[in-house]
């Protein structure tokens, strides 16, 4: 006789999977992610044959610190439900407010403080613009990014240089990190260190499960009890003092400020998290597939600048493959909701 | 009647207002340690907002809430949950992208120096599960499991900690025989520890099974404070309504027979991942009633029948015409409609008005290239609207603040307006008031001496038999058999539900 589902016969490969999926069926986007990593490294290493070298590997990481910090602030936004598309101009304004004071002969250890504050206070802007006010996070988060682009301009309308050695060290000390051309700068340490310190903080506190908590359904966490217009506030003032870091950092990599820096970054960062599977709608994903999908965003430049190819075409692969992840998550998400 | 007693919750002229509608007017209401309440009224009789009030998710426009003897004005939700008073709410309020056991200890999480204790949360979950008999891994994502199971975790999480007051808001309308039985067992085990109950079920059964006391608000006014084994069934229904109940006892029930009149709809061997061999026959202007448990495959097949799902195998048959319905645009096309019984979700869309509700379906089968005339909306909309009775007889408020049993009848006008051949309402009367119930019930009834052909799904076996001239019996994703209902009464389906399968 036919047999419906759950009638099938127990196969151990099978119920584990079936366990699994039912335990970790959100990390699945990540590993999607990881395994597009992988496939990226051994199809650009078979083609070109030089490519998986510590310098080129390290580089992902050094190269792209910014964008790492910039996405774990990102992620706590977007688990929330949320976006926040001031980051890029945030990491502009600060990194220009910084250049300018240490310029006129601020102190670091009071310079970068500011800049981390200064940042933070935008966020927490945003927070309140949306919590307060009922705007809509993109609204409020767009009107912040004009803001602070504006701000940025006017610190100065051109590039300022550093000079400061305490940031320029963040960059220049390369310290072997294993045996072998391993190097990571201060700023990889930096970037790592957001990176640990998100991901435990979203996985063992009560702040950091409330933010999935309201990413699934804001109303339910209301209702639980939970702390949600705290915890809200609290994920924007994150992703803008992740900013105001990324200025640091980005002014450290290019050793000047510029008040064009990061146009278009903060898309970047939302399309790096996005491939690392968090999903838009909030509730699901992981500071961990927000770095993979750094990384994927760029081993794709990497790969197109060994083929030598405009970086333009770094752009059309990464909207390719945001598009399919977005795809795959809505598969996703339909079929969860079907259940 | 003196109560000795000290109430653990009294309320005194409780009172709100939504601008102009008074919700709640001037309303009493207390609870005793150890006792089972009930909350009795129609929808729109203050049942909601009550609640609201007293676990603080409302404010109260005036009135006092006293627990335990002293004031308590609850700012939030969270300030009465900590204080022992918890609500499991009608709609599933959980995060399905949580664990189990988050979902139980969210708020109260054990931590250590590093943070959350996941291996201690998981342990205090499961002995909160275990405590309950409830086999349910701690560690799953919520969203993997059944509306009844979440149902389950929902009230797992309510009684963890120290509890006063537990308030069950519909909590049986998404649970089948058995997990009633469970839930009725954890609540006699909750009254046994001291608990005040707050068990609110349009199920009238359930109420006389669980409850001591009754109290009946109407219109937000309260009606009063009885003990349930002094109550007579049809004076408490007669409280509830405001008006004679005879109505609820005589129901014409659409005289077809079957053998004689055409077939309309027939399906052949009809399956698909959860349901199997299906074969069913509707005759013109017959109401077939679909009875089985929770997950027997009776949605299933109302979701095949109206081209929501694909079938794998099998054919449909319309007019003695194959068809497949492969989508819903296509069904409805057919004239083969469906009404969800997620009213919420997949039903009523609360930002449009009334009038947009009801032309939504026509207006989507006739094309965007052929828009309806906003003055054309609004008549065909008050004529559904005078046609089923919905109250507020207005075209232009927002379905969302209709109150179930109207928005029902709303869902009804939308598929009625596409002029159907077969409707398939599924769980039409679920979480909706007595009055509403019957009003439907009736509808039915009366779209089928019209020779409409009705396939009606409900939970409730009585309300099966009460509407449909045949049932049929789903058991496992399979029909068992199909009886006119004439030859059936509650307990002999009950009996052919719960016959254990020896088929396989």
């Amino acid at each position: 006789m036919t047999m419906t589902k759950p009638a099938v016969a127990p196969n151990p490969v099978a119920s584990a999977v079936q366990k699994f999926l039912s335990r970790r069926g959100s990390w699945v986007p990540v590993f999607a992610a990881l395994l597009i990593l992988i496939i990226m490294f051994v199809g650009a290493q078979a083609y070109f044959g030089n490519f998986l070298t510590p310098r080129v590997i390290s580089s992902l990481l050094l190269d792209n610190a910014y964008l790492l910090i910039l996405a774990v602030g990102m992620t706590f936004v977007i688990l929330t439900g949320g976006i926040d598309l001031s980051v890029g101009a945030v990491m502009a304004f600060t990194g220009m407010l910084g250049a300018s004071l240490l310029r006129d002969g601020s102190p670091v250890t009071v310079v970068v403080p500011v800049m981390l504050l200064v940042g933070a206070a935008l966020g927490l802007g945003v927070g309140i613009l949306v919590q307060y006010f009922g705007v809509q996070p993109f609204i409020a988060s767009l009107a912040a990014m004009f803001a602070a682009r504006g701000l940025a301009f006017m610190v100065s309308l051109s590039s300022i240089r550093v000079e400061e050695p305490a940031i320029l060290w963040l960059q220049g000390t390369r310290i072997q990190a294993a045996p072998g051309s391993w190097f990571i700068t201060p700023t990889g340490i930096l970037a790592l260190l957001v990176v640990v310190i998100g991901t435990l903080v979203l996985a063992y506190t009560r702040f950091g499960r409330t933010i999935y908590a309201i990413g699934g359904n804001e109303q339910s966490a209301r209702l639980m009890g939970l702390p949600v217009v705290r915890t809200k506030l609290l994920a924007y003032t994150i992703s803008g003092l992740c900013a105001g870091l990324a200025g640091v950092v980005f002014t450290a990599y290019t050793g000047a400020s510029y008040p064009l820096n990061g146009i278009g970054t903060e898309l970047d960062t939302i399309a790096a998290v996005v491939i690392g599977g968090t999903l838009l709608t909030g509730g699901s994903g992981y500071v961990l597939g927000s770095m993979i999908g750094v990384f994927v965003y760029g081993a794709i430049k990497s790969v197109i600048s060994f083929l030598g190819a405009e970086q333009s075409w770094t752009r059309i692969t990464i909207g390719g493959l945001l598009l399919v992840f977005v795809v795959v998550q809505r598969v996703i998400v339909a079929r969860s909701s079907r259940r | 009647m003196s109560e000795t007693r000290q109430p653990v919750i009294e309320v005194g002229g409780a009172t709100v207002r939504f601008q102009a509608e008074t919700a709640l007017d001037n309303v009493d209401f207390r609870m005793f340690a150890g006792e089972v309440h009930s909350l009795m009224g129609e929808n729109g009789a203050g049942k909601s907002t009550l609640i609201k009030g007293i676990t603080g998710a409302l404010h109260l426009d005036s009135g006092t809430i006293m627990l335990d003897g002293a004031p308590a004005n609850f700012a939030g939700p969270a300030e009465a949950q900590h204080a022992g008073v918890r609500t499991v709410y009608q709609e599933i309020d959980l995060l399905p992208n949580l664990t189990v056991a988050e979902n139980i200890m969210l708020g109260r999480e054990p931590r250590r120096w590093w943070g959350i204790d996941w291996k201690a949360m998981q342990r205090e979950a499961a002995a909160v599960l275990d405590e309950l008999g409830l086999d349910i891994d701690p560690g799953t994502l919520l969203g993997t499991h059944s509306l009844a199971v979440q149902q389950l975790v929902a009230i797992a999480r309510a009684v963890s900690g120290e509890l006063r007051v537990l308030v069950l808001d519909e909590p049986t309308s998404s649970l089948d025989t058995d997990e009633v039985a469970e839930l009725f067992r954890i609540i006699r085990e909750l009254k046994d520890r001291g608990v005040a109950i707050l068990f609110i079920s349009h199920f009238l059964d359930q109420v006389y099974e669980i409850c001591d006391r009754v109290t009946v608000l109407r219109n937000g006014h309260l009606v009063g404070e009885y003990l349930t084994r002094e109550l007579l069934r049809i004076d408490l229904v007669q409280k509830m309504l405001g008006r004679s109940t005879e109505e609820l006892v005589l129901l014409p029930r659409a005289e077809v027979d079957v053998e004689s009149e055409p077939a309309i709809l027939e399906t052949r061997a009809l399956s698909s991942s959860r349901v199997s061999d299906i074969t069913l026959v509707l005759a013109e202007g017959e109401v077939l009633g679909f009875a089985g448990l929770l997950g027997s495959g009776r949605t299933e097949l109302a979701r095949l029948l109206t081209g929501i799902d694909r079938a794998d195998g099998g054919s449909v048959i319309l007019d003695g015409k194959n068809v497949a319905p492969g989508s819903p645009h296509r069904a409805i096309g057919l004239g083969l409609t469906y009404s969800s019984e997620n009213r919420r979700t997949e039903g009523i869309i609360a930002e449009l008005t009334v009038a947009e509700n009801i032309t939504l379906a026509l207006q989507a089968q006739r094309g965007i290239f052929r828009r309806m005339r906003q003055s054309r909306q609004r008549e065909l909309a008050a004529s559904w609207i005078e046609a089923l009775g919905i109250r507020p007889a207005s075209t232009e408020l927002r379905a969302g603040v209709l109150s179930g049993g109207n928005q029902q009848k709303v869902l009804l006008a939308r598929l009625l307006a596409l002029a159907p051949r077969v409707l398939v309402l599924d769980e039409p009367t679920r979480g909706i008031d007595i009055g509403a119930k019957v009003e439907v019930q009736r509808l039915v009834g009366e779209l089928a001496e019209n020779g409409m052909s009705v396939v009606f799904i409900s939970a409730e076996l009585e309300e099966v038999l009460r509407v449909s001239s045949r049932v049929m019996l789903l058991r496992d994703g399979r029909a068992i058999e199909t009886v006119p209902s004439d030859q059936l009464t509650v307990d002999t389906l009950l009996a052919m539900i719960a016959k254990p399968d020896d088929g396989s």
